[in-house]
């Protein structure tokens, strides 16, 4: 996926804000076949009724506002993240078992103590056996503002 | 409660767009979401893995809203559909460390 340093700060910041609990939301963007270009974030709240802290869930109704708000901006859902507090930044087997489509990217933040570390990001293989590693390229900030 | 089929619009999801020649939206005709979702997946053979499981349900993560409803909430998919309905296809996203 392509995206700048200023929205990767907003994804850390949000991890770091709802610390011990797990942050989530959705990517903005346009899809290419060369992979995903994040324009926006669109934070939701935690949907999981419980165990906040290990759980997310984002609602379906929350999906389908993000998505209007997409489309009135020419943009599209890519992805969705979220964070591991005290965890590492990788897909979990719930992840994996939670996984939607393959095509969209998955954004992970490991949030230690309270503070952002690691951030990965992984797409679905297209057999929904795993979650395979995506590259981060990082764009410059004036192109990529919506 | 009309029998008529009517001309409905489906919102495809990003990633299924590969699926759909690249569409957004599909229009197709039914008398109930479910028989549009068999049109939809009939003219997108590709498609109906990913929204059906191996027993012909829809997938456990993918929720379909007729507008601002979700059609559990309606008579599933026997809902019956009206002229220029818009369905939409949502996934359910959820996750965690454990």
């Amino acid at each position: 996926m392509k995206i700048t340093e200023t929205l990767l700060a907003q994804i850390r910041a949000h991890g770091e804000a709802t610390y011990p609990e797990e942050c989530c939301g959705l990517l903005l963007g346009k899809s290419y076949p060369e992979g995903n270009q994040v324009q926006a974030l669109y934070p939701v709240q935690n949907r999981h009724a419980e165990q906040r802290e290990r759980r997310y869930t984002i609602a379906p109704t929350d999906y389908l506002a993000a998505e209007r708000a997409a489309r009135q901006q020419g943009m599209d859902v890519v992805g969705f993240y979220h964070s591991h507090p005290d965890h590492p930044a990788r897909p979990s087997a719930t992840d994996l078992a939670e996984a939607t489509f393959p095509g969209y990217t998955y954004v992970i933040v490991a949030v230690h103590q309270g503070r952002a570390d690691e951030l990965t990001a992984w797409r679905l293989a297209a057999d929904r056996s795993r979650f395979e590693p995506e590259a981060i390229e990082l764009e410059a900030e004036s192109v990529n503002q919506p | 409660m009309s029998t008529t089929a009517a001309t409905v619009t489906i919102r495809i999801p990003t990633p299924l767009r590969g699926f759909t020649n690249e569409q957004a939206t599909v229009e197709v005709q039914g008398t109930t979401v479910g028989e549009a979702l068999a049109k939809l997946v009939e003219q997108f053979p590709r498609l109906k893995p990913h929204l059906y499981n191996e027993e012909g349900r829809l997938r456990s993560f993918v929720n379909i809203y007729l507008g601002d409803e979700d059609i559990r909430y309606l008579q599933r998919e026997a809902t019956p559909l009206y002229p220029g309905a818009e369905l939409s296809i949502v996934p359910s996203v959820a996750g965690g460390t454990h």
